[in-house]
């Protein structure tokens, strides 16, 4: 049974789950659901390398998440470009925008930074909406291709989709497990414990955060020129706050800070949010409280209390047998000087 | 080595530090004497580059330090260890250590000597390497924090008060390891409030007041100055 649970095994059986998932279901509104989460976990994982790792707050994650989709949609529809060039000239222009937007924003710390990227994210909704001219304004983009064949695969289909964003997610996944597990990861960690302490050994904070930025945003585009994509028409509202607010809630519920989180999380929430449909937006009533009980009582989520439950189990496991050994130690003194005395 | 000319610094309008000197010679431990808020940290802070003076300059080996950022005048040499034994608490020793040779990183040979020579230092550590740093012991938590120092392999390693809130006996482990390192060739700038303790390993010291330096001297003048043995060694 703990074999079962390794970490490893559960990845694997999770991973074999979402790529059988559209033959159990058959159901394209169920695959659908699914492709769309996968897309949020994709960014959600961004923001959980900046917000959860290095501590850094960004509320403009939406922002570059429609920074993302509206280049994919502008180059493919207003430029006719090739949908991969496309892809990943929206990808650049994302990271490029992140790098400017972050030489300027890590100047600010922690409220600060929350506050000053809120204003961002909010400028970029704004310069959405109302640059009608190149973004449609309000009326957003239509037509926007599904991504181009490759080779003889192509892509027009909700179970073809699914498999590209799995993919994608997959890439996300191992880049991000790859960077938490390296010396970068860590120089994260050590920038969200102290700057200053991070800098009295010897690392560049202003680099490293920028670096971290910019993969951030990178993964916000990524999410959001897969969406344009897979929804195939746009509109300002996909970069507005209540979008930052939806990642983060994910973010906090599955657990800030942890590998694991993200996915847990964004399920999750998606799945409750779509059983709740009926109640419409007083489904808010329901989450508000929870979220709430959740930040007050398990602050690093669903995953980092299991992480926790875990840790405390094992010391437990630890103590009693240290307890064991001493108790055998005190008794086997003990009949060591019974026998002294008899002898 | 390293020279500290007329620095001033101010936190807003409060002037906390004011015309500091110092000298440190290559080799020599220089001890920082003074109680809390008399100016020891802020100027352990500006020479590792954390506070900038307004007023000033830092000279370490014939070059100017004073502008460089803080993670710059780590790959220098100078590397602090900062009070209240500043660790990752969620990392393991064996992290924390590895952290302390980022300027390094690129070098694992080094590194794995370093390591093992920090483990030759406080063999306790090799016992409790893959334990969260947050938590060992005081003592122990003191001796990573120095170990990390150690890692970066700094031509001058700043100690700020690795005594305090420890026990007598490991006080005395401590300055025996600081001792070890200084002969081991790594100049040593410490601030102290054990001015007993600090004075016997020191070649010499500064007294610390109210952001000034009143007092300096070698280590005998100071033991035997009347002031510093009314205020710091209580005999």
């Amino acid at each position: 049974m703990a074999n079962l649970l390794k970490q490893r095994n559960v990845i694997a059986v999770l991973i074999l789950f979402a790529i059988v998932f559209p033959f159990i279901t058959n159901n394209n509104y169920l695959i659908h659901i699914m492709t769309l989460a996968f897309i949020w976990i994709i960014a959600v994982y961004g923001l959980n390398l900046l917000a959860g790792y290095t501590g850094y707050l960004s509320l403009a994650h939406a922002g570059f998440f429609a920074i993302g989709a509206y280049s994919l949609a502008l180059l493919t529809t207003k430029a006719q470009m090739n949908y991969w060039l496309a892809f990943v000239l929206a990808l650049i222009i994302t990271s490029v925008l992140g790098l400017l937007i972050g030489l300027i924003s890590l100047r600010t710390k922690e409220h600060f930074f929350a506050i000053y990227t809120l204003c961002v994210g909010y400028i970029i909704y704004l310069v959405i909406d109302k640059w009608d001219s190149l973004t449609g304004g309000v009326r957003g983009l239509i037509g926007i291709p599904s991504p181009g064949n490759i080779g003889p695969i192509e892509f027009n289909t909700p179970v073809s989709n699914y498999y590209l964003v799995l993919f994608f997610l997959l890439f996300t996944i191992l880049v991000v497990y790859r960077i938490v597990h390296s010396l970068s990861g860590r120089t994260y960690i050590a920038i969200r414990n102290s700057e200053d302490l991070a800098q009295t050994i010897g690392i560049n904070t202003t680099r490293n955060k920028l670096v971290v930025f910019v993969i951030s945003t990178f993964f916000a585009g990524l999410a959001g020129a897969l969406y344009a994509s897979f929804i195939r028409f746009i509109g300002p509202d996909i970069g507005y706050i209540t979008i930052t607010f939806d990642l983060l809630t994910y973010l906090i519920v599955g657990g800030i800070g942890t590998l694991s989180g993200p996915v847990i999380g964004t399920i999750l929430l998606v799945w409750v949010s779509q059983q709740l449909q009926f109640l419409q937006d007083y489904r808010m009533m329901i989450f508000g409280p929870i979220l709430t009980l959740l930040v007050i009582f398990y602050p690093r989520g669903i995953s980092g209390g299991f992480i926790d439950f875990r840790a405390k189990r094992k010391e437990k496991k630890q103590n009693q047998s240290n307890l064991n050994q001493n108790q055998q130690m005190i008794s086997a003194q003990e009949t060591s000087a019974a026998s002294n005395k008899n002898g | 080595m390293l020279k500290v000319n007329n620095i001033s610094v101010k936190y807003g309008s409060f002037v906390a530090i004011r015309d500091i000197n110092i000298e440190v010679n290559e080799g020599e431990i220089v001890v920082l004497l003074g109680a809390n808020g008399a100016g020891k940290s802020t100027t352990f802070n500006t020479i590792s580059g954390l506070s900038k003076p307004f007023e000033g300059d830092v000279v370490f080996e014939g070059k100017r330090i004073d502008k460089l950022s803080a993670d710059r005048i780590v790959k220098e040499g100078i590397v602090q260890c900062a009070e209240g034994r500043k660790l990752f608490p969620a990392m393991s020793v064996f992290e924390n250590l590895k952290m302390g040779a980022y300027v390094h990183r690129r070098n694992k040979a080094q590194i794995k000597e370093t390591m093992d020579h920090v483990f030759e230092l406080f063999p306790i550590l090799e016992q409790k390497k893959d334990d969260p740093a947050g938590s060992l012991s005081g003592g122990q938590q003191q001796m990573v924090a120095i170990g990390r120092a150690l890692m970066a392999k700094p031509k001058v390693m700043m100690l700020d008060e690795p005594s305090v809130g420890l026990a007598p006996l490991i006080v005395e482990q401590m300055f025996e390891v600081i001792q070890k390192i200084n002969k081991e060739g790594t100049t040593i700038l410490l601030a102290e409030q054990n001015a007993n303790a600090a004075l016997k390993i020191a070649t010499k010291g500064y007294v610390f007041e109210n952001g000034n330096v009143v007092v300096e001297g070698t280590s005998e003048e100071l033991f035997t100055n009347d002031s510093v043995r009314k205020a710091y060694i209580g005999a």
